[in-house]
């Protein structure tokens, strides 16, 4: 043996071997940044005019309008409707849909429906799929449960369907083995391993839903986002401002419930 | 009682585990498959109770043909034959009491297995099953807080509340330390004799099998080599089922222990 395989000095490999590829992409890489920067005119000039303007429009956001509360309430009740019923609906159409789209339960051309119904529903997002259901339905809540539940789905069916994918097939078996029929194979074999993952998206969707309830509405969608986006039109940046204020604090009281269920699964 | 004719199993990996396989149980009777790993003992116990699907061959437990059941008759049949796996394979996030009622499911309603009602007598049952294997007061343990001797015990218990014609036993003790491994073995003999029913037990360790079997079934490369008593296992019969090595040690050793 040489004495090069007893030297002390190691380095880890490079991520990319070939440096001839490794570097081309490095130079590649810096240059594209360097000539997308130029390209959307980011320059100084811009920045110093539009700095004043953005004070201004702070100064004018408060004190926050609380005034117009009766439509602030009703907006956000409605908003925390919407995601509340479309997070229930979604969370158990879920359950068909994410055994349709899990490669270890389901049957060929069910899984490949499920999987096709879940790309289509995580490449749009929500805002576009907010213009398409209120064009195809009229303004209000409806289409903006339909748009919460569609987008949800999405998720739903991608992560706990890779959830499902992962699970034991020891203990699937082992349920199978007792005379248990499909159901019930579901039940006792593949819930109880991704039970956890299962709440646990299910709080975290609540969340994502709240969040979106609130800006869907500015195309029409229903919810509070309608009245921001109408406090924008009519120049009242306090009662804006007011609006954003009550969306933080639903969005942080979620973040604290969310975390603190999902603390509580181990 | 329970018999085996010509099994075959072609993998579509066009492996085949299994050359032809016949066996005959008539009696209550621990028939212990020796064979090297990959020679297809795993692969003959999962065709009998179809969680691997024979490619021919027939299976009969008391005149019932199993290999050609469908759907629900299928299902029957299952609840009829208990199985014990090598890792145990316990629902690890459910209870000691919800796995051993589990081998229940064959019987109970969906919602009753969903609202985890199960009959009282099966109740009772798992608490004198937990009870006889030394687990009295673990009923409400989650599975997987117990030590690997401990889930074996569930795994059995869950075998044995189907009320099982013949139990199918994958490798059961090749995770536990040898004490451990003696004690499963016992558990396993003795219930099966108090139940009264065959028990098919595949297992590696030549000197654990040749102990506690009433019959060892030698399986080599998908082909049945031997198939007689303990006492008429020789050094020849291991070397044909394993290949050349020096047995006298490992067969001595069990004669040791019978002393
Ligand atoms: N699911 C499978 N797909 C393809 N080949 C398999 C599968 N399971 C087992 N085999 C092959 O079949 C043969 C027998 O395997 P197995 O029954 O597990 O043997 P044993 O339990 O005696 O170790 C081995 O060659 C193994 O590689
Ligand atoms: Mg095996």
């Amino acid at each position: 043996m040489s004495t090069s395989s007893l030297s002390t000095v190691w380095k880890r490999d490079h991520f990319i071997k070939n440096p001839w590829i490794r570097w081309t992409i490095i130079i590649a890489g810096t240059a594209y940044i360097i000539f997308a920067l130029n390209d959307i005119h980011f320059d100084m000039q811009r920045m110093r005019e539009g700095w004043p303007r953005a004070v201004d429009f702070f100064h004018r956001m408060v004190p926050p309008d609380f005034s117009r509360w009766p439509m602030i309430q009703k907006g956000v009740l409605e908003s925390l409707q919407m995601a509340v019923i479309a997070t229930t609906v979604s969370i158990i159409l879920a359950i068909p849909l994410s055994l349709g789209a899990a490669r270890n339960i389901s049957i060929k051309w069910v899984y490949l429906l499920s999987r096709a119904f879940v790309v289509i529903a995580r490449s749009f997002p929500p805002i576009i799929v907010a213009i398409i259901f209120v064009k195809a339905f009229g303004f209000g809540p409806f289409p903006g449960i339909l748009t919460l539940a569609f987008t949800a789905l999405g998720f739903m069916g991608k992560l706990l369907g890779e959830a499902i994918e992962n699970i034991d097939p020891g203990q699937v078996e082992a349920v199978r083995a007792t005379g248990a029929n499909w159901f019930k194979v579901q039940l006792y074999g593949v819930a109880p391993q991704v039970m956890p993952r299962y709440v646990g998206l299910s709080i975290y969707l609540l969340d994502i839903n709240l969040r979106a309830s609130t800006i869907i509405g500015i195309v029409g969608a229903g919810g509070i986002g309608g009245a921001l986006f109408n406090a924008f039109h009519r120049y009242e940046y306090d009662t804006a401002f007011a609006i954003l204020l009550v969306i933080i604090v639903i969005v942080l009281g979620m973040e604290f419930i969310s975390s603190k269920v999902r603390g509580r699964l181990q | 009682m329970f018999s085996v004719k010509n099994l075959v199993k072609k993998y579509p990996t066009g492996q085949m585990a299994l050359k032809g396989c016949s066996v005959d149980i008539d009696k209550a009777q621990i028939v212990s498959i020796f064979g090297p790993s990959g020679a297809g003992k795993s692969t003959f116990i999962r065709c009998i109770n179809r969680l691997v699907e024979p490619t021919s061959g027939e299976v009969y437990l008391d005149d019932v043909e199993i290999t050609s059941l469908k759907g629900r008759e299928l299902h029957k049949a299952r609840r009829q034959m208990g199985m014990i796996f090598q890792e145990y394979n316990l629902i690890e996030r459910l209870t000691v009491m919800e796995n051993v009622l589990s081998g229940r499911l064959g019987y109970v309603s969906f919602l009753q297995a969903m609202f985890r009602r199960f009959p009282k007598e099966s109740i009772d049952e798992a608490f004198y099953l937990l009870e006889r294997v030394g687990l009295a007061g673990y009923h409400n343990q989650r599975a997987d807080a117990l030590s690997g001797g401990q889930r074996q015990r569930v795994g059995i218990i869950r075998a044995l509340i189907q009320h099982p014609k013949i139990l199918l036993v994958d490798e059961p003790t090749s995770g536990l330390d040898p004490k451990t491994a003696m004690i499963i073995m016992q558990l396993i003999k003795d219930l099966a004799k108090e139940k009264d029913i065959p028990a098919i037990v595949n297992i590696h360790d030549v000197a654990l099998g040749q102990r506690y079997a009433d019959r060892i079934i030698g399986l080599t490369e998908g082909k049945i080599v031997f198939d007689g008593p303990p006492a008429e296992v020789s050094e020849e019969t291991l070397t044909m089922i394993y290949g050349e090595e020096d047995w006298s040690k490992t067969i001595r050793k069990v004669e040791d222990e019978e002393e």
